[in-house]
């Protein structure tokens, strides 16, 4: 029981990173349409640029606790995350708005292997490590452990997803991206800024990343120009997994496929006898997904939706 | 048609000819097969370089790289004479990116290039399927690092390597983890390369032998960065030593989710995790973890302290195998001033007798093409560094190996 426990909190904490970063997805498919694959690359620009404010303080030696020296690092990443979100969608998609839909996904495509090349430029190719700042102190909860970050970044991560979910419902802003998610040409008629809202849900999934990106590179403790990829790939399949399009989709679709991720690699090799090993973990997540699909196309959330006209 | 417009077109077609018959001069030369040579009669001996230089282990190939370039930038400022004529080495280096598949085409290309003789691959899952295809072109292939034991067991002429393989290194790992460290209960990841798997297998039947009970045995990827679901398996399982077949790259991320988890193992990994790399990644919670290395401490090797100061002022801190690299380099430079020929068919003879003294050991080869009387050294993180703890051997690799 303890064991299962334990699979079940290394499943929750990795799922609450990919909710986070599928929430990227959905809100751009949401509102366009389009799968912007570039969001993986710009988590791992967020977690880069955190490292590097991190080592740079760490280095000048200043006197302050690595809580703050860490907050200050992702205040930065952030910034640069939205400016770069904003950049992304100025830049590779809204020229391609009007354009066939396959357009957009190859732009997508290769803005994610520029940033990744950019990365590999900057911070070289090698790994790059979490210096040792932050508490590790484990707690006891039933046999299981789990560790001041592992808390964190769940209880980060729900907060988040909670506040994301607040701006959309109440706020007007929430409002006009709702307008133009259903409808952008009558959402423009009634006098919703259509650019500015796709260029704020744009900034809002970026800034989203970079929190994804710390979280990723504290908890394994290393970050490097290639992790965005597979990364996205997984937050992208959480995201369908949970209905693309769809906000509490993303959240729910995170957060199985963490907990399916951990419970596979735990006990595949105990159910198939050996015949699967513990490295199938991730077949057997996008299995899953071939699984959901086949009998629930729009996801586990999504809506079937008439094709628009 | 104005004189000019004559004049131009002339020029043209006479242009044509030219470029048209330096093309079919090309052609030719290359269907000779000459050797190249530079304006001043030099000849030019080209040696490919593989290893990874992009992904996960792009630091430790960078590192190959670097110690094959010193052994070949050494030997051209000595300016050797082969066959009467001064050559020149140049170094080929290209990145298969640890992957089996790339591996063969690159080592394809390499083939086209018409290199000399090949340094490389890194890895084992690369080295065992590109040396079919340097074995069929009949060009000499040195793996500084490749320790899997069928790299050298396919019959292949062509097929060498200057580190003791992982038959012998997998035995003092699994006596080590047994007679020392006092194992009863031994759980073993590993990361399902022709390396890490080959490597682990041998772990796993050295420690049954010296009995030890293997109560997990887990598995991950060359690319995996969660080893919590697997690690909490292998806690569940209550083991004393988890041993570790793979990379620092993911070697040291596993330390650090280890400590996380609050394992009590002891944690032992082989070459790939013996790495500065490997502690840093590990986010200072490498402290009491053990690794082997094939090979002496480089302090003890015949020409270690002269090699890592030179590099270490050159291309800064040794990842893992560049003296190795070194090694491979010299060796076949030397098998080739000694047959007095840059040919493959006539210095592999040559090399497979030879008796070179390297940076990391007295380098001669078996009849598989293994090295000779190779050491493997323990080692023990203490203050963040890898301090050595013993060394076994040299001696002689065991005829057959295990599986």
């Amino acid at each position: 029981m303890d064991i299962f426990l334990q699979q079940l909190i290394n499943g929750l904490v990795l799922g609450s990173v990919y909710a986070l970063i599928a929430l990227g997805y959905t809100m751009v498919y949401g509102i366009l349409e389009l799968i912007n694959f570039a969001h993986g690359e710009v988590v791992m620009i967020g977690a880069m640029v955190t490292l590097a404010v991190v080592n740079m303080l760490m280095a000048s030696g200043v006197d302050i606790p690595g809580i703050m020296i860490v907050a200050t690092g992702l205040l930065v990443a952030i910034a640069v995350c939205m400016a770069l979100g904003f950049a992304i969608e100025r830049i590779a998609y809204r020229p391609l708005r009007k354009a066939p839909r396959l357009a957009p996904l190859i732009t997508a495509i290769g803005v994610s292997i520029v940033l990744q090349n950019v990365a590999m430029i900057i911070w070289g190719r090698q790994y790059i490590s979490f210096p040792p700042i932050l508490p590790m102190t484990r707690h006891d909860i039933g046999g299981a452990g789990i560790t001041d970050l592992q808390i964190f970044i769940f209880v980060l991560a729900l907060v988040l997803m909670a506040g994301l979910v607040l701006l959309v419902k109440k706020t007007r802003i929430g409002r006009a991206m709702r307008a133009t998610a259903q409808a952008p040409e009558i959402a423009g008629l009634m006098g919703v800024n259509v650019n500015a809202v796709i260029s704020f849900t744009f900034i809002l999934g970026s800034a989203l990343a970079a929190v994804a990106g710390l979280m990723v590179s504290a908890y394994y403790g290393i970050a490097h120009y290639y992790m965005g990829f597979l990364l996205g790939l997984k937050a992208f399949t959480a995201a369908v997994l949970g209905g693309i399009g769809n906000i509490a989709g993303a959240m729910l679709g995170g957060l199985l496929l963490g907990v399916i991720e951990s419970m596979a690699a735990g006990y595949i090799g105990d159910i198939t006898g050996g015949f699967l090993g513990s490295h199938y973990q991730d077949v057997f997540a996008f299995f899953v997904l071939i699984g959901v699909l086949v009998f629930r196309p729009s996801g586990l959330l999504g809506e079937r939706v008439a094709e628009r006209a | 048609m104005s004189q000019k417009r004559i004049r131009e077109k002339k020029l043209k077609s006479r242009l044509l000819a030219v470029l048209l018959s330096a093309l079919l001069l090309n052609l030719a030369a290359c269907g000779k097969n000459e050797t190249a040579t530079t304006g001043d009669g030099e000849v030019v001996v080209k040696i490919g370089a593989i290893q990874p230089l992009t992904g996960p282990q792009a630091h430790l190939g960078k590192d190959n790289e670097n110690g094959t370039r010193m052994a070949i930038d050494d030997a051209n400022a000595k300016g050797i004479s082969i066959g009467g004529r001064k050559v020149r080495f140049e170094l080929l280096s290209e990145d298969d990116q640890a992957d089996p598949k790339t591996a063969t085409i690159v080592a394809q290309k390499m083939m086209d290039e018409k290199v000399n003789g090949i340094i490389g691959h890194l890895n084992s899952g690369t080295t065992i399927p590109a040396s079919k295809i340097y074995s069929d072109a009949g060009i000499v292939q040195i793996s500084p690092s490749a320790t899997n034991p069928k790299y050298t067991e396919q019959g292949f002429k062509t097929a060498f390597r200057v580190m003791p393989n992982d038959v012998q290194q997998g035995k003092v790992l699994g006596d080590f983890a047994v007679t020392r460290l006092g194992a009863k209960k031994v759980a073993i990841i590993d990361d399902r390369t022709a390396y890490g798997q080959g490597l682990a297998d041998q772990f796993e039947a050295a420690a049954k032998a010296a009995g030890a009970e293997i109560v997990t045995r887990q598995y991950t990827t060359d690319k995996s960065t969660d080893f919590m679901a697997i690690l909490t398996a292998v806690k569940s399982e209550k083991a004393d030593v988890l041993f570790f077949g793979g990379m620092d790259a993911q070697g040291g991320p596993m330390m650090k989710q280890f400590k996380t988890l609050g394992l009590n193992a002891k944690f032992l990994t082989g070459d790939g995790g013996s790495t500065p790399e490997f502690i840093k990644l590990s986010g200072g919670s490498a402290e009491g973890a053990y690794s082997s290395l094939p090979g002496l401490p480089l302090d003890k090797m015949p020409g270690g302290k002269t090699f890592a100061d030179k590099f270490t002022a050159k291309y800064g801190q040794i990842q893992l195998y560049a003296p190795y690299c070194y090694d491979a380099v010299s060796v076949m430079i030397a098998a080739m001033q000694k047959a007095d020929s840059i040919d493959p068919a006539k210095y592999l003879p040559v090399l497979a007798g030879i008796t070179h003294d390297g940076v990391t050991a007295k380098v001669s080869f078996d009849a598989k093409g293994d090295i000779k009387d190779g050491a493997i050294t323990l080692y023990q993180v203490k203050n963040g560094k890898w301090e050595v703890l013993e060394t076994v051997g040299g001696v002689p690799a065991p005829a057959t190996p295990a599986n």
